[in-house]
């Protein structure tokens, strides 16, 4: 019965994304609607085809670890594309000439950079935190994955709306909203994606097995909520027309901004911060093999960091349109949100007590353990540039874009290879990695390629702000903004070298992935099957 | 000493919760760490209370200190001006031709006018003033409308071809091609006597020769008998190397046929204040290219 109403709902789309083609105002659309078709139309013929097969019930004593694998897959796919395109515009960056003249409209560098951020954040990032939450969340609660086939919707609808992004940018379609830039029906597409993802992790927790709910499940909890709720408040648009991807607005002026930034900060603060933390709460004590540091922390600095975090999107508006009061809230919680950052740091770090030894010997948790040191780096940078005076030398310069990478590079990169190191041996059965060298050679290729991205533009960023303000015994400015931009040359080739060695590493991880997965031995059968029992 | 800190870790009792085999220790928070999450909480009530912050129904509580970015920025740009006004005034009082003769008001200028050029010219005749196509070079010593510090001062005020300023210097060439003042042949036979005429090789020989007699009926109005232009028009001089949009012959056959029309916007009225276009005309002269006044 539920595959009928799977092949009228397709068969609708299909014939929606026809009329779509026919009436498109905007090549985007039309490309658009010509995936969806393709993806209903191969969906239809698929469910067609398996209509009454017999059902065989999954097994509920065992975890669900297929789309879990798929996930693994997907987060090293989009990894590697989104610091390939990232390298490639540091390279355009710095030599402005690859913006290829038959590529423009397509290939430079201001379609390819929402191109490059949506890859790492949403793609990479994303990808990392369902499928990890889906591991987590079932080992932790000792139950399989809610909702039956529904995790596999959440997955590949997911797939769907990146490429439908990523697509988009290239394009030409977006709403020029820094890391919310896919059109009104992208848009939609992703809520209900969410909705299901949300659906399935609650479900999951609702029928546990253990008496409470481990920590890395509060902040994946948090993180799938408010994520859900800023991207509908910023998303809030009226489509032009149901025929093409333009749409308006309903924000406008300082109320656009405001929200812009209070969805974009929290972007950071609920995607990169709370659900990798998450993830750090549950594979740094596996991999240590210790306990957690302390529960009371936990508690502490999980409600101080969800209650700050949602107000510090101001800081991103000093010196704007926006009025001196919401500036100064901006500033003040962000800064009161210093120590609440940290308590999860001190508790990644000091779960590690007792276990330093393993720094030496362990290439994957020394991995995890700079993810962590970047992660207190980063949160203790970012409070300090949202000091209003602070921000005044800071704010437009590339001081802010290192200040986002050694986040983004050093912690959500770092924590996610050291996840994906331990999962893939678990996912595939195997007894071990295929070569823990390889390990230590990616950890320190990345390493070295953020330090010299970090330094980079903490140089150029801080020499850009100074040069901008500097004037001469009259007051007059004495430099031009292209003044700026030439002296910052030496810079950006450093940084782009460094973006070529984190993905030089991220390339031999890859390998060693796939190596493991297909050449480590095997796991012995019995132990082979992971069942969804209660911890002892 | 590490080996006793493990032996108490390890003694230390867990919560008795387990997840997966993950144990959770029960140890009290860093004193540093909440003292220090204290210290900036209170400091964040006292900065709050300082700083305008809370909002209210109709208002946000100011702060006690009066600060306001807005008035900030205004009181700076206004000690900026009150600063430099006796200078100012002097300079938007000086009769122009003699300003590169006043060393103070001279290197005054030079400073003001380079940075004026840097935030409203550099745009369009780039930061070292070298120009692109299209838009002139302000290094040499060819000018459209003339190279004198008056000359330049009166082109800067009211800018070219723009229909914002009424004494903006306006010339128009005809879309000879376009707008079929001139078959198809005559204007290959004028673009080949233009590149003649300015010592290149022309693409056709014959046809350049046929050109004498449409260049003489068409275009000597505006760029002369011999083409060395007419700086009353804005009309090019025809016969050096020095190209606003191009000397080859694909560049000068879309000149002829389609003619062009630079528009340069008026930088007096409500951009640039006397003293900033006396400024920044001083500085453009000083480039290189600046010939004297004229009596």
């Amino acid at each position: 019965m539920l595959n009928y109403l799977k092949l009228i709902v397709l068969g609708l789309i299909a014939i929606f994304s026809m009329i779509a083609i026919n009436y498109a105002r905007d090549v985007a659309y039309m490309i658009h609607a010509i995936i969806i078709l393709a993806v209903s139309a191969g969906l239809f013929v698929w469910v067609l085809r398996h209509t009454d097969e017999p059902v065989t019930p999954a097994p509920q004593n065992e975890y669900m670890d297929g789309v879990i694998r798929y996930g693994v897959i997907a987060t090293a796919f989009w990894g590697v594309t989104g610091f390939l395109v990232g390298t490639w515009i540091a390279t355009q960056l710095a030599f402005p000439s690859l913006n290829y003249e038959w590529a423009q409209g397509y290939m430079n560098f201001g379609r390819l950079r929402p191109l490059h951020t949506s890859a790492v954040i949403f793609a990479f990032g994303g990808n990392a935190l369902i499928a990890t939450s889906f591991y987590v969340v079932q080992r932790t609660s000792a139950a399989r994955l809610w909702g039956g086939g529904l995790a596999w919707f959440v997955f590949w609808g997911y797939q769907l709306f990146i490429v439908l992004a990523a697509t988009g940018y290239v394009l030409g379609s977006t709403q020029s909203k820094e890391y919310a830039e896919p059109e009104w029906y992208v848009d939609l597409w992703l809520t209900l994606v969410w909705v299901a993802y949300l659906a399935v992790f609650v479900g999951t927790l609702v029928k546990r097995k253990e008496p409470h709910i481990y920590v890395a499940n509060w902040f994946f909890l948090s993180f799938i909520l408010t994520v859900a709720m800023l991207h509908i408040f910023n998303n809030m648009s009226i489509p032009v027309s149901i025929w093409g991807s333009k749409s308006v607005q309903v924000f406008s002026g300082v109320q656009d901004a405001m929200t812009q930034w209070w969805y974009g900060h929290n972007a950071v603060g609920f995607f990169l911060t709370a659900g990798f933390l998450g993830m750090m709460y549950y594979f740094v004590p596996k991999q240590a093999e210790r306990p957690v540091f302390s529960y009371k922390l936990s508690i502490i600095h999980f409600w101080a960091l969800i209650f700050l975090y949602i107000w510090a999107g101001p800081h991103h508006l000093h010196y704007t349109a926006l009025p001196d009061w919401a500036s100064t809230l901006g500033m003040v919680f962000s800064i009161v949100l210093w120590m609440p950052s940290w308590g999860g740091m001190i508790n990644g770090l000091m779960t590690l007590s007792g276990a330093w030894d393993k720094l030496r010997t362990d290439p994957v948790i020394r991995m995890m353990v700079i993810s962590v040191g970047f992660y207190g780096m980063s949160t203790f940078e970012g409070p300090m540039m949202s000091i209003r005076a602070v921000n005044s030398l800071s704010h437009y310069t590339d001081w802010t874009i290192g200040h986002v990478h050694s986040g983004a590079l050093g912690w959500n990169g770092m924590i996610t290879f050291g996840a994906l190191y331990y999962l893939v041996p678990k996912l595939w059965n195997r007894e071990r990695l295929y070569s823990l060298s390889m390990v230590s050679w990616h950890f320190w290729l990345a390493t070295i390629g953020i330090v010299l991205y970090a330094a980079s533009m903490w140089v150029t960023g801080i020499m850009e702000g100074l040069m901008w303000r500097e004037v001469d015994a009259n007051g007059f400015l004495v430099n031009s903004f292209a003044d700026t931009v030439a002296a910052k040359f030496p810079m950006y080739v450093v940084r782009a070298t460094g973006g070529g060695l984190f993905l030089t590493g991220a390339l031999i991880m890859c390998y060693n992935l796939w190596m493991t997965a297909t050449r480590s031995p095997a796991v012995e059968a019995d132990a082979a099957v992971a069942h969804a029992t209660p911890a002892e | 000493m590490s080996d006793n800190k493990n032996h108490d870790d390890l003694d230390y009792e867990t919560t008795g919760h387990e997840w997966d085999g993950i144990k959770e220790y029960n140890k009290p928070l860093p004193k540093w760490w909440l003292y220090t999450f204290y210290a900036c909480i209170v400091w964040a009530i006292g900065y709050s209370i300082a700083y305008p912050a809370w909002p209210g129904i109709k208002a946000a509580t100011p702060g006690l200190l009066g600060f306001s970015t807005r008035v900030n920025v205004a009181k700076a740009i206004e000690a900026h001006e009150a600063e430099l006004a006796p200078i100012n005034a002097k300079l938007a009082a000086a009769d122009l031709g003699a300003i590169p003769d006043d060393q103070e008001l001279l290197t005054y200028a030079n400073n003001a006018g380079a940075a004026v050029f840097l935030t409203w010219c550099a745009q369009c005749h780039g930061s070292g003033a070298a120009g692109a196509k299209g838009y002139p070079n302000l290094l040499d010593d060819d000018w459209l409308w003339g190279g004198s510090i008056e000359a330049i001062h009166e082109t800067i005020s009211h800018g070219i071809r723009n229909e914002v300023d009424d004494m903006a210097r306006w010339s128009e060439m005809p879309a000879f091609g376009r707008d079929e003042l001139l078959a198809e042949e005559e204007v290959v036979q004028a673009v080949n006597y233009v590149m003649q005429l300015s010592g290149q090789t022309p693409k056709d020989a014959a046809a350049a020769e046929a050109g004498a007699e449409v260049f003489e009926i068409n275009c000597t109005g505006c760029h002369m008998e011999d083409g060395t232009g007419d700086r009353y028009q804005g009309a090019p001089n025809l016969t050096d190397a020095i190209w606003l949009y191009g000397g080859d012959y694909d560049s000068l056959y879309q000149t002829v046929y389609n003619s062009r029309f630079g528009v340069m916007p008026p930088m007096g009225g409500a951009e640039l204040s006397e003293a900033e276009i006396r400024a920044v005309a001083t500085y453009v002269h000083g480039l290189g290219g600046g010939e004297a006044s004229e009596d």
